[in-house]
């Protein structure tokens, strides 16, 4: 049982960086576009500058 | 390629004989493979004929762009058609290929384009009119997409939603332990209690928030809604599980009460997100529709592209060709022609002498006229029809959804049976009363309408998302419930059962007559020009044509125009003529005709066994000949906007349930007063905001087939309610009985939650 002392405190932790992490991608504006997003991963290419 | 045999434009995608079905179309191709962006048109799905370049967009964008740092200027754009991934991507590209250009991103779900340039803000009208030239619409993006896009509440419901998952998943982790852990000692226990706790309340307090403001709107207006009973149950379970916790009992209920509480709010996330969708296409329309209006300076000098809540009454507007007046006005040309079948439901324009009052909501048909605008847009006459409008709708807002009902007999009784169980174990079996408190809880968590209360969103979420993808879009909450009730059609005729523009009839004239005048007419904006030229889309313009405002064209020795132009006898109707050296007079006619699909909508709705009858404005013989060729018998024609909203509340009398089908300005108090009803997307903004749904892609057939899938959901609404009672009451005498242990009460709400879920998703199909 000695070792629920750890593990509770771990479970906790990493669950609360998921919580976090969630919190970060909805304030940072990645829930906004999910159908843009889905389709960006395809396209590789560099932005070119005519000149 | 699907398309193979069948010639498509190598732009756009639409049908065509040739490699590009219009000039507009080549040029983009051009400009296109000009910034080396081909690649597109291999990536692109499915915008078949939608990137068909259209005429510059009207509106004054430098105006609208606003200077940050620097000297960068940021611009936002609503852009329609874009559908996929590859038309994100091309704008994208094509505006970073500007030397100036710092800064582009598309939200492909929102539509918006956010633009940031360096150098002056008259730069934005080229951007803007870069994306033109590709094919898309641009409009600025108004204030009505901002409030559809920007969505505070379903932001905050989202956030909710990952709190409480968050904390369901971490209390379950202790809860299973707990249930698992028959040789755990107390103090393990009592430790595990108070970790769950230490999880559980702040969740709840947290995630909970939206459904206890929900109810407690609902209970200060006197009514018992379903987030009451959700949120009664959830705070009696904690509270119970609290005391548990303080007195180390067997089991805590922190999770089941916080599974609820993201359960619910998954529910509420989808249908918001399947609402949200649907309040962006129409808001897109309307964007679309709105622009600036041409105001002329002092002395006629220097037209001005002003956002029309600006324009001051006095100010001098120009109404262009095609455009529709926006603002109430006096003529102050010596003649105009409009088609004012918007608010008058006439299918042939009218004449308009200087002086005359102009009434907003008439589309030019003539040569440009100048007007003096009498009553700015906040008092003008489209301004109180919207008053009125929302005045229809707060009566509206009074009908209760079947969830509701349902709520309404179902909430007391599973209280009083909680209540009574309580009652029971503390006072006759002799319990003290924290222990009397957990067979009671027990009952309130299993009655606690989870599958109740998601079965009539889920359903919902299903059918609007069916409905969605077929062109049918659902703006209203219990839109749905209330059209799958209606048994009365009532259809306006111009824009609604016509396709409100004109059409060329078949008459005395030859291919090349067609072909020679539509040559010409490709040069025109003027209504009937244009529908000779989709008469004739192949034909390349011809050259040196001249205008004559109001009048006609001349090429030459070649004219096409009105009688009055070419000095034969004036005709009632719509006709052009098309005069040249050394033949006769060819005369177009031209016709406001039946959408294609109207008949097939007409049996469909009887199918459905709803009533049919047509409401115009028109004159009776254009209503009866359109009448009959719909199939429709019970016919009413010079209809006012009052005799319209009269003859719904009159069946509403009656005790039908109207679903009113129209696209103008008079349609709108009659769409307001109806049970349930739709406006096409070509019709004004008027008739959408006045409408449950709104019709894209220009039909009737999707609306009478949403009426048979609206009963359906409605159907699997039901059994879904009666599914999650019958659950109820097998397990409520166990939760009387005191068998109930968390562990039942979350296998209870997860197989019942699921199996209703799955019944909705039948709807979709």
């Amino acid at each position: 049982m000695e070792s629920l002392i750890w593990l509770i405190p771990l479970a906790l932790f990493l669950g609360c960086v998921g919580l976090w992490a969630f919190i970060w991608a909805m304030r940072s504006g990645q829930y906004d576009d999910l159908d843009g997003a889905a389709a960006r991963i395809l396209f590789d290419d560099d932005l070119k500058k005519g000149d | 390629m699907s398309h193979i045999g069948r010639p498509l434009c190598a732009h756009c995608g639409a049908p065509s004989t040739t490699r590009f079905c219009c000039t507009g179309c080549e040029g983009a191709h051009a400009l296109v493979q000009g910034l080396g962006l081909d690649a597109f048109y291999r990536r692109r799905e499915g915008a078949e004929g939608q990137l068909k370049p259209l005429d510059p967009p009207r509106a004054d964008f430098a105006s609208l762009a606003s200077a940050g740092k620097g000297g960068a200027q940021t611009l936002e754009l609503m852009v329609a058609g874009l559908t996929c991934g590859a038309c994100i991507w091309l704008v994208e590209q094509a505006l970073a290929a500007e030397p100036d250009v710092l800064h582009a991103r598309a939200n492909l779900s929102t539509r918006r384009l956010t633009v940031t340039w360096k150098g002056e803000a008259a730069r934005g009208n080229e951007l803007a009119a870069l994306i033109a030239r590709l094919g898309f619409r641009v409009a600025p993006f108004s204030p009505a997409c901002l409030r559809a896009s920007e969505d505070a509440e379903g932001r905050e419901l989202t956030r909710a939603l990952g709190i409480a998952s968050f904390g369901a998943m971490n209390v379950m982790l202790v809860s299973v332990a707990v249930w698992a852990g028959s040789d755990m000692g107390p103090d393990t226990r009592h430790l595990m209690h108070w970790l769950a706790a230490l999880i559980g309340l702040p969740t709840i307090a947290y995630a909970g928030m939206p459904l206890f403001r929900s109810a407690w709107r609902g209970l200060r207006a006197g009514r018992v809604n379903m987030d009451c009973a959700v949120s009664l149950g959830i705070l009696a379970t904690t509270l119970m599980s609290l005391s548990e916790t303080i007195r180390n009992g067997d089991f805590t209920w922190f999770d089941s009460a916080t599974a609820l509480l993201a359960l619910m709010l998954a529910g509420r996330v989808l249908d918001r997100a399947a609402r949200r969708r649907a309040r962006q296409s129409a808001a897109e329309l309307l964007a679309l529709q709105e622009g600036a209006v041409t105001v002329l300076g002092e002395a006629h000098h220097g037209p001005l592209a002003v956002p029309l809540e600006r324009v001051a009454v006095g100010a001098c507007i120009l109404v262009a060709s095609g455009e529709r007046l926006r603002l109430d006005a006096v003529l102050e040309e010596d003649a105009a022609l409009l088609d004012i079948s918007a608010t008058t439901g006439e299918s042939l324009p009218r004449s308009f002498i200087r002086g005359e009052a102009l009434v907003a909501g008439g589309v030019n048909m003539g040569a440009p006229f100048v007007a003096r605008v009498t009553a700015a847009a906040a008092d003008g006459s489209l301004a109180a029809m919207g008053r009125m409008l929302e005045q229809a709708e707060q009566a509206r807002g009074r009908f209760t959804s079947l969830a509701d009902r349902a709520a309404r007999i179902y909430v007391p009784v599973a209280h009083v049976v909680a209540l009574c169980t309580f009652l029971g174990w503390w006072l006759l079996a002799g319990l003290p009363w924290q222990a009397a408190l957990v067979p009671a809880v027990a009952t309130l968590i299993i009655t606690c309408p989870c599958g109740l209360a998601i079965a009539v969103p889920a359903v919902q979420v299903v059918a609007s998302g069916a409905l969605f993808r077929r062109g049918v879009l659902l703006s209203s909450p219990t839109g749905l419930e209330r059209l799958a009730s209606a048994d009365h059609v009532v259809l306006d005729k111009t824009g609604t059962l016509t396709e409100g523009r004109p059409r060329l009839l078949p008459g005395g004239w030859t291919e090349a007559d067609l072909r020679l005048a539509a040559s010409l007419a490709a040069a025109s904006r003027h209504p009937l020009a244009r529908a000779l030229a989709r008469a004739c889309p192949d034909v390349s313009p011809a050259a040196g044509v001249v205008e004559v405002p109001g009048a006609g064209l001349v090429a030459g020795e070649t004219r096409l125009g009105s009688a009055a132009f070419l000095g034969l006898p004036e005709d009632a109707g719509m006709s052009l003529y098309l005069a040249r050296p050394g033949a006769a007079p060819a005369a177009f006619r031209f016709e406001d005709s039946l959408r294609a699909d109207a008949a097939a909508a007409i049996q469909a709705f009887r199918r459905a066994g709803l009533g049919v009858e047509l409401l115009s404005g028109d004159a009776p013989d254009v209503v009866a000949r359109i009448a009959a060729e719909a199939g429709i018998t019970l016919f009413t024609a010079r209809a006012t906007p009052e005799a319209k909203a009269a003859r719904i509340v009159a069946l509403t009398a009656q005790g039908r349930r109207v679903l009113m089908v129209g696209d103008g300005i008079n349609d709108a108090a009659a769409l307001a007063a109806a049970h349930v009803s739709a406006a096409p997307a070509e019709g004004t903004d008027l008739a959408q905001a006045a409408s449950d749904f709104v019709l894209m892609g220009g039909g009737l057939l999707p609306l009478a087939e949403a009426v048979e899938r609206a009963r359906r959901a409605q159907g699997a609404a039901r059994q879904n309610i009666a599914f999650a009672l019958t659950y109820n009451l097998i397990a409520v005498p166990v939760a009387v009985a005191g068998f109930a242990t968390p562990l039942i009460a979350a296998l209870v709400m997860a197989t019942s939650s699921l199996a209703v879920i799955g019944n909705a998703l039948r709807v979709g199909r």
